[in-house]
């Protein structure tokens, strides 16, 4: 955050909002500023798109800067790319992160390449919103955390915040920034925080420290990671709806932990990361996603080779399995309190 | 951020650009009259062997086969014996009594989400009607209908929606995406229109191994504005593939109408003259007109004349799914008023005019026809109903990611199982991880 960001925050109003309310107020502040800014995407125009986080910007803005797209995610990325490279901001929604395959071309081989290739001549600032993970009985492809393939991607910015607070910040930030971002909403913390208890009622936002979002613009800056809360014990990495769960079993166990919201993967802030395993000397990584080559495996990598005279314990990691996302069996895939809480002991034990 | 400023030139116009907008929203009052309805039984219909070319008038018309007076007229009356047509009624209706329950089921809890196909259901019955029942259909989501025809038993449907003990795909799959190899039914991918290439690629499999099955595929219109859609229609043109590419023009896809798969500039039949291949633009909710046309097309892939692309129009009276509300996007009166009306009831009305068929008949049907699904659902739920679903032994969820377990899911599963006893500690596997 900058100095005058910060200023500008203290004094300002605040709102009590969930994370869609927090992500349609960054769009509308940021469409009022800038008139390059541009939505497109499935069902996003009149009906706001089907979470609803365009909701009201179509008639605000017009159809000319908020429209419904074909079903084509390639399309899609291809136009925003096309759309950018004349000088517009396109802020494209692929409804669920698992659509955004058929996308992956113009994605992959062309937004995140363009500044390389053309040295410059041509830019891709593209913000693709996408909701991503499980937790809502979406079965199979409505559930995926595939942000590991984005980071795997030179050229590509993978962000994603953990409370409206964040998510309105990270957002006006990513839209601001001049490279292709991919901004996944952990849906499953839209309405309220998640901590892993899926029997129990859910919580809202309101009452949640993260919940209290300033009005107006302020930025949330790309590569600074949000530290949840001090502690001596032991380091845990994490990010979107993990942090909630990460929070409640350590907070249930009494562990003096050290939460890190990593905010955004790529570019990662690294430098906090080692900051804290190098206080504590032990490291807990948890993600929703697959383990084998995910976002957990560059993280654990980093923490061995730059923290590695620092640490007291091997570096352990909790992740969903290596299987699609199961229907019937999501809450017996989901990693949950317990399998955090057996990472924790492990780590703990002398 | 540098503000892009237009470039004009002379007194050349502005640029414009165009963003289709529905004809009605909420509260409009709702006017068909520029959609054109041609009268029934004046389209020729051509010799299934034709050139490609001569099926392009059919392609921007439509096919109709019930008239106003509920008589079967015209070249395309495929002139079904009663016992067939009653058949198809029944199989119709039973797929309409069988999504109001299953919709019910999901309002009560006992599944995440389901999905009705209301004023559909002569699409994917007379197409079933009309093909072999060993050809390979590979459908979408709303061929509910397709699966019923075929006799696939009603409790193995609803313990997939329920994804319970006894579902057949583990539960692993999101309600209504079945699979059904053994009734020639393709298993449903949650991304659309993949299965588009994949049922020319059977069909191509089909003619390489000299085989007579042909591959039937579905895609809403919505849908075939995927890029799948065009890469399906170039390999079924290029390698004169035996299939049937059907696109379900329902005129909504969610809350975005047909305009935005592109329905302004033409019809979705017309995009085979693009690519050499027949193409038939059928009343949807005519089932006579349905039969004709798949029935054509059905024999002409079997005669080694191509792939056909077959454009079903009509209305989805029902919401997408049950996570939708349609009431916040379209006029109410949208339904009411559809020129083409209801499919069953165009059949129903047709049967009695033959003389073949009664009102009190079609009431003792219908009351019979909830009665068999209710006992289907009540054998269904003795297996379990979601819940919080832990019926499935938690090995499953582990198996057939590939043929043999590797050992990094086998710890996995070990994991899981550890985890169960701390999770659910009353939970019984019967037996079973
Ligand atoms: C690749 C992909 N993109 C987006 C979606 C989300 N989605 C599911 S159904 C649907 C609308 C499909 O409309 P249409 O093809 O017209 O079929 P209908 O539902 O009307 O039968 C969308 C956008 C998806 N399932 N897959």
């Amino acid at each position: 955050m900058t100095e005058e960001d910060s200023i500008s925050l203290r004094d300002a109003p605040t709102r009590q909002m969930n994370m869609i309310e927090a992500i349609n107020d960054a769009l509308d502040i940021m469409m009022a500023r800038d008139p390059d800014i541009v939505i497109l995407g499935e069902d996003v125009g009149y009906f706001g798109g089907v979470f609803r986080a365009t909701a009201g910007l179509q008639k605000k803005y017009g159809r000319n800067r908020v429209f419904d797209s074909p079903i084509n995610e390639c399309g899609i990325v291809g136009a925003a790319v096309g759309m950018a490279a004349y000088g517009l901001r396109p802020v494209p929604e692929i409804q669920f992160a698992d659509y955004i395959y058929p996308g992956l071309d113009q994605l992959v081989s062309e937004a995140a390449r363009m500044r390389y290739r053309s040295a410059g001549e041509f830019t891709s600032p593209i913000t693709i919103r996408s909701p991503f993970g499980g937790g809502i009985f979406g079965g199979q492809t409505h559930s995926q955390s595939p942000e590991a393939l984005f980071t795997h991607v030179a050229g590509l910015k993978t962000v994603i915040p953990a409370t409206p607070h964040d998510a309105k910040g990270l957002l006006i930030a990513a839209i601001e920034d001049n490279d292709p971002v991919i901004f996944f909403e952990p849906k499953r913390i839209y309405n309220g925080p998640f901590d892993g208890y899926y029997d129990k009622p859910s919580r809202t936002w309101k009452g949640h420290a993260g919940g209290v979002v300033p009005e107006g613009y302020y930025k949330t800056p790309l590569g600074k990671a949000r530290i949840v809360c001090e502690g001596s014990a032991l380091t845990v990495l994490a990010y979107g709806t993990m942090i909630h769960v990460a929070e409640a079993v350590l907070a249930e166990k009494g562990v003096d932990a050290e939460i890190i919201d990593l905010r955004t993967l790529v570019p990662l802030d690294m430098a906090t990361v080692e900051k804290s395993v190098e206080k504590t000397g032990k490291c807990l990584v948890i993600h929703e996603a697959t383990r084998t080559s995910g976002f957990g495996a560059e993280l654990v990598t980093l923490v061995q080779e730059r923290c590695f005279y620092h640490l007291e314990a091997p570096v352990e990691r909790v992740t969903g399995f290596d299987t699609p996302y199961p229907h019937s069996l999501e809450w017996a895939y989901f990693p949950g309190p317990v399998r955090i809480g057996e990472a924790v002991d492990r780590l703990l034990k002398d | 951020m540098a503000e892009n400023t237009a470039r004009t030139r002379g007194n050349l116009p502005p640029l414009e650009l165009y963003v289709p907008e529905p004809r009605y929203r909420p509260g409009d009052v709702v006017d068909y009259s520029h959609l054109p309805v041609p009268p029934a039984g004046q389209l020729g219909r051509p010799d299934e062997n034709c050139p490609a070319s001569e099926t392009w008038p059919m392609t921007t018309d439509m096919i109709r086969v019930l008239d106003e007076d509920d008589r079967a007229v015209g070249p395309w009356n495929p002139g079904l014996d009663a016992e067939t047509l009653r058949r198809m009624l029944r199989t119709m209706a039973l797929t309409r009594a069988f999504d109001d329950r299953m919709y019910r089921g999901q309002r009560q809890g006992k599944t995440s989400f389901y999905m009705k196909c209301t004023g559909e259901e002569a699409i994917s019955v007379a197409h079933a009607h009309a093909l072999a029942h060993d050809d390979m259909v590979f459908p979408t989501y709303r061929q509910q209908g397709v699966l019923i025809s075929r006799g696939y038993p009603l409790v193995e449907m609803v313990n997939q929606i329920y994804s319970n003990r006894a579902d057949k795909l583990k539960g692993r799959q999101l309600p209504v995406m079945y699979s059904a190899r053994d009734f020639g039914f393709f298993t449903i991918s949650g991304n659309l229109a993949t299965q588009f290439p994949q049922a020319v690629g059977w069909a191509m499999a089909s003619a390489i191994k000299g085989d007579t099955r042909i591959a039937s595929a579905f895609v809403g219109e919505g849908s075939s504005a995927e890029g799948d859609f065009h890469a399906a229609m170039t390999f079924a043109a290029v390698y004169n593939a035996p299939v049937v590419l059907n696109v379900v023009n329902n005129q909504w896809a969610i809350s975005s109408f047909s305009g935005f798969a592109g329905a302004e500039r033409t019809t979705f039949a017309a995009r085979a003259a693009g690519y050499g291949i027949a193409g038939l633009r059928v009343d949807g909710n005519d089932a006579l007109a349905v039969y004709a046309a798949s029935q054509w097309a059905a024999d002409r892939a079997r005669a080694n004349q191509g792939p056909t692309l077959i454009e079903h129009f009509t209305y989805r009276a029902e919401g997408h799914s049950t996570s939708d509300d349609p009431s916040a996007y379209r006029s109410a009166q949208e339904r009411e008023e559809w020129p083409l009306g209801d499919p069953i009831m165009r059949l129903k009305k047709h049967l009695i005019v033959l003389g073949e068929w009664s009102e009190e008949q079609q009431e003792a049907m219908d009351r019979e026809l909830v009665e068999q699904v209710k006992v289907a659902t009540k054998e269904a739920e003795k297996n379990g109903v979601l819940g919080h679903g832990l019926h499935h032994p938690f090995h499953t969820m582990f198996e057939d990611v590939f043929e043999e377990l590797p050992w990094h899911l086998e710890e996995q599963a070990a994991q899981a199982i550890r985890e169960r006893e701390t999770k659910w500690p009353e939970w019984k596997g019967e037996g079973h991880d």
